[in-house]
């Protein structure tokens, strides 16, 4: 089985969010970039079907040469191999274009992305990357397995979950439970070591035109200070919270 | 050239979500000057869109579609757009919404932005606003494409009644090969999920331990509320993963959210900075959830919750 993660280089989840250039960028000024929490449950998950199926696996990001020391952390967790699609990201439909070019080329039965980043929470790359490659897709996956070629899915429905079961080649949305946060994996010095060794293939980005444009961005007003009710005095709180917020 | 909403239902009736983007779709078809025309899926009883401006219904009842399916319930709405000529697609933020909308974006070569929460900016470009970055930024967005798909967050732009007439109509549309098979659903139906709920209290490691969990559901219970906890709480394994919010577990946009025992840590405020009003009950003043809050109260759960469902009781038997 040739299985294809999607790495999304983001932030780091402590990071404070400022804007350059009149708020029309991220100002990457300072920022610690990690791999997208959600494309690390998939990661993981990739390296059991490695180790236990002996699945090959490459991991690929959609951006700059900065991205690169991510990609080489997903080396050192213990993927094969890593490709940079060089382009700088504009929104997702790009992203999941190139991915999908990607998917094609290489030909892979199991495709895995986070089911949204944590800095832009668009969505929709997985499946975008799907409907362009013409394969099943599952969303907010918590469960995979493939015997053969088929596949058994656990996924997060609003209130509970559901068992769905289709066939390869698919696309996963994934996140927290397709393996757990304690399966997460730190990367030794061996696997770091061996990760310089790995290839890191760069591919040009074919020309695709954006659907969105992001114009600026804001930050939410600052918040007034909080209002301290007295544990001796909670018919106040429920008071301003049925008159002043009116919420109950 | 009307707005098109896809609006959901549950057993026969609507979600509030449905009536609530049903709300957006008109102010949109306002700005646009043209009329909205609601789609769904196996739901007999449609009258209630009547309430929230929508003009027309398109039924669609199939066998095939009883469980969702998000290839067969986009290919569904992609007919709709066609047959309505639609240029605006409005969506909601559920688990369904957000698992067919990106493949009927590629289905109608649309440009599809998701978390947006108020009424476009202008619709000449095509702008709207949408919480990015986890909840710590908002972005305007344009939409370049000709047909456009907007996906509302929970609880952003609330319920606008308007009258119309909700005219309905039966619709068939073809329904494609559904190579994605449910084949088990576990689904708690005394509960009010997270996603749909208006009010979550939710518990942190503040509680000692799951034994304790009591109150939190008491308080809930009382609320019509929906329960939920924070990550080391569910790491711990005192409470199951899917009551896990916060940035890697599930968003919160509800309409009040309350915290009891649970510090703030920046990845837990992310998750729920949606909902408008936060409540945070903790004994340590100096806990980061404190300057994320609108109220507060200092003091021991384990005193301040037991007395705070009482007066709850009293106060709802007053109402």
């Amino acid at each position: 089985m040739k299985i294809l993660v999607c790495i999304s280089h983001v932030p780091d989840t402590t990071s404070k969010i400022n804007f350059t250039d009149d708020n029309s960028k991220f100002d990457t000024n300072g920022v610690q970039f990690v791999i997208n929490p959600n494309d690390e449950f998939g990661l993981t998950r990739a390296m059991w079907f490695k180790e236990q199926q002996g699945a090959n696996v490459t991991v690929v990001n959609v951006g700059g040469q900065e991205t690169e020391p991510t990609l080489r952390k997903a080396l050192a967790i213990g993927a094969d191999a890593a490709i940079r699609v060089n382009m700088q990201a504009t929104d997702g439909f790009s992203v999941a274009k190139q991915l999908a070019n990607v998917v094609k080329e290489g030909g892979y039965d199991l495709v895995i992305a986070g089911r949204e980043s944590i800095d832009y929470n668009g969505s929709m790359v997985p499946g975008m990357v799907a409907g362009l490659t013409n394969a099943n897709f599952v969303n907010k996956c918590i469960g995979l397995t493939v015997e053969g070629s088929s596949v058994t899915a656990l996924r997060e429905i609003d209130g509970g979950k559901e068992t769905v079961s289709t066939t390869l080649p698919v696309v996963i949305g994934g996140q927290k439970g397709l393996v757990e946060e304690s399966d997460l994996r730190i990367p030794n010095m061996r696997g770091i070591m061996m990760a310089r060794k790995k290839p890191l293939t760069v591919v040009e980005a074919t020309e695709t035109t954006p659907e969105t444009t992001s114009i600026k961005f804001e930050k939410p007003a600052a918040k007034g200070a909080v209002k301290l009710v007295s544990p001796d005095n909670l018919d106040e709180l429920i008071n301003l919270l049925h008159n002043e917020a009116k919420v109950i | 050239m009307s707005v098109l909403v896809y609006t959901e239902s549950e057993q026969g009736s609507f979600k509030k979500i449905a009536l609530e983007v049903a709300s957006y779709a008109k102010a949109v078809a306002n700005q646009l000057g043209t009329t909205v025309t609601a789609v769904t899926i196996n739901t007999e009883d449609t009258s209630a869109l009547a309430n929230y401006g929508v003009d027309k219904v398109l039924k669609v009842s199939h066998d095939q579609l009883s469980n969702f399916n998000a290839k067969g319930y986009a290919a569904v709405i992609k007919q709709a757009a066609e047959k309505e000529a639609a240029k605006v697609i409005i969506v909601s933020s559920s688990a369904n919404s957000k698992y067919l909308a990106p493949l009927l974006a590629i289905d109608l070569n649309a440009g599809y932005v998701t978390n947006v929460i108020e009424a476009p900016e202008s619709t000449s470009p095509f702008t709207v606003k949408r919480n990015a970055f986890t909840n710590k930024a908002f972005e305007l967005t344009q939409i370049n494409t000709d047909i456009k798909i907007v996906s509302i967050s929970n609880n952003s732009f609330g319920l606008v009644e308007n009258n119309a007439q909700a005219t309905a109509e039966d619709f068939s549309p073809s329904i494609p090969d559904l190579t994605v098979t449910v084949e088990s659903v576990d689904k708690a139906t005394d509960k009010v999920s997270i996603a749909d709920a208006e009010i979550v209290v939710s518990g942190g490691r503040g509680l000692k331990g799951p034994e304790n969990w009591g109150m939190i559901e008491e308080l809930a219970d009382v609320l019509g509320a929906a329960t939920a906890c924070s990550k080391p709480v569910s790491d711990l394994g005192w409470r199951p993963h899917a009551e896990h919010v916060g940035q890697t577990g599930k968003p919160v946009a509800s309409n009040l959210y309350i915290a009891i025992g649970i510090s703030g840590a920046i990845q837990h405020l992310a998750g729920i900075n949606a909902s408008k009003v936060k409540v945070v009950i903790n004994n340590d003043a100096d806990a980061p959830f404190f300057k994320a809050a609108d109220y507060g109260v200092v003091g021991d759960a384990f005193e301040v919750v037991p007395q705070l469902i009482e007066k709850l009781k009293a106060f709802k038997a007053q109402q």
